[in-house]
């Protein structure tokens, strides 16, 4: 798997609500189709996603074969302290693909 | 650290799809303008150049639905910029007996290849006739870098050719079609209005007469090129133009031209010169 994307802000004012984004290349094979041999093309997707802060996890999805090729998530998390995002992609064969971004509080 | 709130996880089809569903249908019964996609969005042309058949140019993206618009303005989540990302490593990455790379030649390609992208096809002095980027990417893997070309709609080729046409984005189309290059034109000409298939359509039957009116669902485009290689949502990755060519004549039941034959080569040839004007949007986000 590619480097996933993301967009996390350096900064933030404290209590500040963020926007997070990531997208990773994958191409989720819905396992559903058949392949120019008429044989099915096995399941193969990021089945689970999360996100945690400082160790904690705050966002999770547990993704589902309708979900397109290079899945991309938005959410939004409210910023209390300095810390570190770790992120988390697990696919059907049990790879986990991580990034980590860092974000400081900022005075107001 | 409150918990976080799911805004949107894209199943990008389902999505545009979705969101066309609930918008109240804005089709239009003048013959003259496009139909709005959405309530509040009127498409935006541009004044096509002299001598096009066109008065007003419009680029495919601007029949699409607003995410689909977002999607593609946004590098960030347009997914035809990881192709672009995967060509940047390997434009330096040495391939074949000559024991080169494209940056060999052609060290920083957004200088190099600024530009590149607006006038293909392009007249070969060498084979005398005219080439399409792809091919050319591949004459220069074989004469060149001796190394072995790619495999049309394979991955690499795709990538590359996306990548190099990246370097233009923003500059307005340019194919020549003087010269020797009329006569490829003339035949375009001719096979963009020939009927053919058991439905017995041309190109011009939706592209030209009904652009801007829905077929089924979905709203006509002009047909235009600009935005190719384009990752189509259907297919879930970056699609060739000739690849796209092939699937229109599919769906009029023919049977599509092969793969740089000279009838899809004169094609790509014109319908590139309908366009002329428009800005390059590669990598595009269509449907």
């Amino acid at each position: 798997m590619s480097v996933p994307r993301l967009r996390v802000p350096k900064t933030a004012k404290k209590g500040e609500v963020i926007t997070i984004k990531s997208l990773i290349e994958h191409p989720m094979e819905s396992g559903f189709r058949k392949g120019p041999d008429g044989k099915m093309v096995p399941r193969m997707i990021i089945n689970k996603f999360t996100a945690s802060f400082n160790g904690k996890q705050f966002f999770g999805a547990n993704i589902q074969p309708s979900v397109s090729a290079n899945p991309y998530i938005e959410f939004d998390a409210k910023i209390d302290a300095d810390g570190t995002f770790d992120f988390a992609w697990t696919d059907d064969k049990g790879v986990v693909t991580k990034a980590q971004a860092k974000i400081t509080v900022a005075a107001a | 650290m409150s918990a976080g709130r799911i805004k949107q996880v894209l199943s990008a089809l389902g999505f545009a799809a979705m969101a066309f569903a609930m918008v109240p249908a804005a089709a239009s019964a003048d013959d003259a303008k496009p139909a709005a996609t959405e309530a509040a969005y009127v498409p935006k042309g541009i004044p096509a150049p002299a001598g096009s058949v066109f008065k007003t140019l419009f680029s495919g993206y601007q029949f699409r639905s607003a995410d689909t618009r977002a999607m593609q303005d946004d590098d960030f989540s347009n997914p035809g910029m990881l192709s672009v990302e995967a060509a940047t490593s390997e434009w330096s990455h040495v391939d074949g007996e000559a024991g080169k790379s494209c940056a060999s030649c052609h060290a920083d390609p957004a200088k190099t290849m600024h530009g590149v992208g607006t006038h293909y096809p392009r007249w070969n002095k060498v084979l005398e006739r005219p080439v399409t980027l792809e091919q050319q990417i591949n004459l220069c893997r074989t004469n060149n870098m001796k190394a072995k070309p790619w495999a049309f709609n394979s991955e690499n080729l795709t990538n590359m050719t996306t990548f190099v046409r990246y370097q233009s984005r923003g500059l307005p189309v340019a194919v020549k079609v003087d010269g020797p290059m009329s006569v490829w034109f003339d035949k375009g000409k001719s096979l963009y209005y020939q009927r053919i298939g058991q439905l017995d359509m041309a190109c011009s039957n939706c592209h030209e007469k009904y652009y801007g009116k829905h077929i089924r669902a979905d709203l006509l485009s002009q047909g235009q090129t600009n935005d190719f290689p384009t990752y189509r949502l259907k297919s879930q990755h970056l699609v060739p133009v000739e690849k796209r060519f092939q699937g229109c004549m599919a769906k009029v039941r023919a049977k599509p031209y092969k793969i740089f034959s000279d009838n899809m080569i004169a094609l790509e040839v014109y319908t590139a010169w309908r366009g002329n004007g428009l800005p390059v949007e590669t990598p595009g986000v269509r449907n």
